[in-house]
C-alpha cells in the first residue's frame, strides 16, 4: 500500500480532508471553479499567452503531459488508483541499456551531478552537454558543501544497499523516471523527458553505487 | 548630498564585489564569495541605509518620471497608479489592483509600462522584448521608476487592493500557476518555495505561500541583487524564476506575471513595504 511510502510533501489534514470530501462527492478539486479558482482551460490560456512568440518544441513545454496533469489536479497527492496509474505509466517508460549493465564511471556522473547546464532559454545552442544537477536538491559526497535540500541526503547510499544489484536497478530507475518509486515526485524525470542520456544515466548510477565512489567512502 | 555619498560608496562597493566575483570559478567559491559580500553589504546598510545602491536607480526613475518623453513628449506625472492621478506616495503598498481604464488588474511595471504607453505614445510591445537587464547592466527605465515608486511606500504596510472580485481571480489565477506543474523538469514554483529552511544547492528558498515568510521578503522588491550588481524588479524576478524552471521567457506584464505578483504580495499583506531591498 502506498499509504506508508513518504508523500513528496505533507499538507494540512484540512486540505486532504476537503479533498476527500471532493472527491466523495464525485468532484474532482477545480470542479468547484467559482468558489475553488480558475478552470484547467483558463489556467492554460493564461499560460499560453504569458510566452508569446515560441516555436513547437518550446511551447510544447507549456502543457502538462498525463502524468504532471494528475499530479497538478491532486496536488502531488493522487488516490489509490491514480497512483497506482502514474506508477504503471511511469514503469512502461523506462528504457534500458542494450548491455544490461547500469553502471558506468562514477567520475563522468560526479561531473553530471554538479552542473545544472541544459535547458533553459540561455543554454542555447547547446555550448555543452546537459547536467543531473542532482547537488541543487542533494547531499551526495563529503566534499562538496555546497549541496540543497530538496532532497534526502545520499551520502554513502550504495554502502546502505549494501551495493545489491536490486539497488542498482532501483537507482537506476529512480534517476530514469522517479514516479516508479514514488508517483508525483518531485525529482524530475532524468530519463523519461530526454534531459540525460542512458550512458550519462549509467556514469551517475556509479556514483551512487560504485564502492569506489567518493559517495560511498 | 546624499546622492554623493551613495554613488561613492556604491563605487568602491561595486569594485569589492567585482574584485571578489571575478576570481574564483563557479560554484561552491563563487557562492561563498557572494555571501560574504553579501554580509559585509548589510552591515554597511545598518550602518548607512543611503549606502544601498537601488537608491541611485530610484533617483535615476524619479527623473524619469518628470521629464518629458517618448511620441507625445509627455511626462509620467499625471499616471495614476491607483491613488488617483500623479499621486505616489503610498501608492506602491496598495498594488497590485485592478484599474478600471485599462480594465485589468495591474502590479506596478505594469501600471508603469501602461502610462508609457498612454502618457507618452511609447510603443509598448517594442518595449518588453526586452526589458530586464543582463548581469551588470543597469535596471532599465520601467524597473528604475517602479523602484522610486516602491521606495514612496517604504515603511508602510502592504495592503493590495485585492479583495474585489477581479482581485480574488487574480490571486487564486497566481495560486493555480504557482502549483502547476509542467516542463521538461516537471518544475512549479512550489517545487522550491513550498517548505520553510529549504536550500539550492546553498541558496535559501523562501516559503512563499507562507504569509510569515512572504512578508519578509515580499516587500523588498525591487531589490539590488548583489550577484548580478543591479536592482531586479518583481518582474524580472519571475522571469529569472522561469528560466529556472527551463520554460521560455515570461512575457512582462502578462496576466500570468501579474497573477503570480497578485498571489505573492495577497500573502505579504500586513508585511512592511521595504523597498529597495538587498539580496544575494
Ligand atoms: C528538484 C530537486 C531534485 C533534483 C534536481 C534531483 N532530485 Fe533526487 N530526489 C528529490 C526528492 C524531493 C526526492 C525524495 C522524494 C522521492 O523519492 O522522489 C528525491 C529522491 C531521490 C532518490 C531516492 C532516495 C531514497 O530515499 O531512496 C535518489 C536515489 C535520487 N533522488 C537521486 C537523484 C540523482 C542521482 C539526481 C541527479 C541526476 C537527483 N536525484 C536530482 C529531488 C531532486
Ligand atoms: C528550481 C527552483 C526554483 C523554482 C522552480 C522557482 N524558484 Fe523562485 N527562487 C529560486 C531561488 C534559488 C531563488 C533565490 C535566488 C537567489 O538567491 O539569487 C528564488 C527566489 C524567488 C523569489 C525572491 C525571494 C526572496 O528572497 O526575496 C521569489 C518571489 C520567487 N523566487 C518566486 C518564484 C515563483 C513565483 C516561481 C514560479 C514561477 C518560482 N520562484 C520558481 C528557485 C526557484
Amino acid at each position: 500500500m502506498h499509504n506508508e511510502i513518504q508523500r513528496p510533501f505533507s499538507r494540512t489534514f484540512a486540505a486532504a480532508a476537503l479533498g476527500a470530501a471532493l472527491l466523495a462527492a464525485g468532484l474532482a478539486p477545480g470542479a468547484l471553479a467559482q468558489d475553488a479558482g480558475p478552470t484547467q482551460a483558463q489556467v492554460d490560456a493564461v499560460v499560453e499567452a504569458a510566452f508569446p512568440g515560441i516555436d513547437a518544441e518550446w511551447a510544447a513545454r507549456l502543457t502538462p503531459d498525463e502524468t504532471m496533469r494528475q499530479c497538478n489536479q491532486f496536488g502531488n497527492m493522487p488516490p489509490d488508483d491514480v497512483f497506482e496509474e502514474i506508477r504503471t505509466r511511469a514503469a512502461s517508460t523506462i528504457v534500458y541499456p542494450d548491455d544490461g549493465v547500469l553502471m558506468g564511471s562514477w567520475e563522468n556522473g560526479e561531473k553530471l551531478a554538479q552542473s545544472g547546464y541544459g535547458m533553459r532559454f540561455s543554454d542555447y545552442p547547446p555550448r555543452r552537454e546537459s547536467g543531473g544537477n542532482c547537488y541543487a536538491c542533494h547531499q551526495l559526497t563529503p566534499q562538496e558543501v555546497s549541496y540543497g535540500t530538496l532532497g534526502p541526503s545520499l551520502m554513502g547510499y550504495g554502502k546502505l544497499y549494501d551495493f545489491s544489484e536490486e539497488a542498482v536497478k532501483a537507482a537506476y530507475e529512480k534517476i530514469y523516471n522517479p514516479h516508479v518509486a514514488l508517483p508525483c515526485s518531485m525529482m524530475p524525470r532524468f530519463g523519461a523527458n530526454a534531459v540525460l542520456t542512458i550512458d550519462q544515466i549509467k556514469d551517475i548510477v556509479a556514483l551512487l553505487m560504485d564502492p569506489a565512489s567518493p559517495v560511498n567512502q | 548630498m546624499h546622492k554623493l555619498m551613495t554613488l561613492a560608496l556604491a563605487g568602491s562597493l561595486a569594485a569589492a564585489f567585482t574584485l571578489s566575483l571575478v576570481a574564483p570559478p563557479a560554484g561552491a567559491q563563487t557562492e561563498e564569495e557572494t555571501q560574504r559580500g553579501l554580509e559585509r553589504f548589510r552591515q554597511m546598510l545598518r550602518e548607512d541605509p543611503w549606502s544601498n545602491p537601488a537608491l541611485l536607480d530610484a533617483d535615476r526613475g524619479e527623473m524619469l518620471w518628470a521629464t518629458p518623453a517618448g511620441p507625445s513628449n509627455a511626462t509620467l506625472e499625471d499616471c495614476d497608479l491607483g491613488l488617483g492621478p500623479g499621486v505616489v506616495d503610498g501608492a506602491f503598498a496598495q498594488l497590485p489592483r485592478w484599474f478600471e481604464d485599462a480594465g485589468r488588474v495591474m502590479d506596478v511595471e505594469t501600471r508603469i509600462l501602461w502610462c508609457m504607453q498612454e502618457l507618452q505614445g511609447f510603443d509598448v510591445a517594442e518595449y518588453v522584448k526586452k526589458p530586464h537587464p543582463s548581469g551588470g547592466q543597469p535596471v532599465k527605465d520601467v524597473g528604475a521608476i517602479a523602484t522610486w515608486i516602491a521606495n514612496r511606500s517604504e515603511g508602510e504596510a502592504f495592503a493590495p487592493a485585492l479583495d474585489d472580485e477581479a482581485g480574488r481571480q487574480a490571486v487564486a489565477m497566481g495560486e493555480a500557476l504557482f502549483n502547476r506543474r509542467s516542463g521538461p523538469f516537471d518544475f512549479s514554483c512550489a517545487t522550491c518555495h513550498a517548505a520553510s529552511g529549504q536550500r539550492i544547492r546553498l541558496q535559501e528558498l523562501p516559503y512563499l505561500s507562507d504569509p510569515a515568510e512572504a512578508q519578509v521578503v515580499v516587500g523588498e522588491w525591487p531589490a539590488y541583487r548583489v550577484s548580478s550588481t543591479h536592482v531586479m524588479t518583481m518582474q524580472h524576478r519571475m522571469y529569472d524564476c522561469y528560466w529556472q524552471m527551463r520554460m521560455p521567457k515570461l512575457e512582462m506584464g502578462s496576466e500570468a506575471s501579474v497573477a503570480l505578483i497578485s498571489y505573492l504580495v495577497d500573502k505579504a499583506a500586513g508585511g512592511d513595504v521595504a523597498a529597495p531591498g538587498i539580496k544575494r
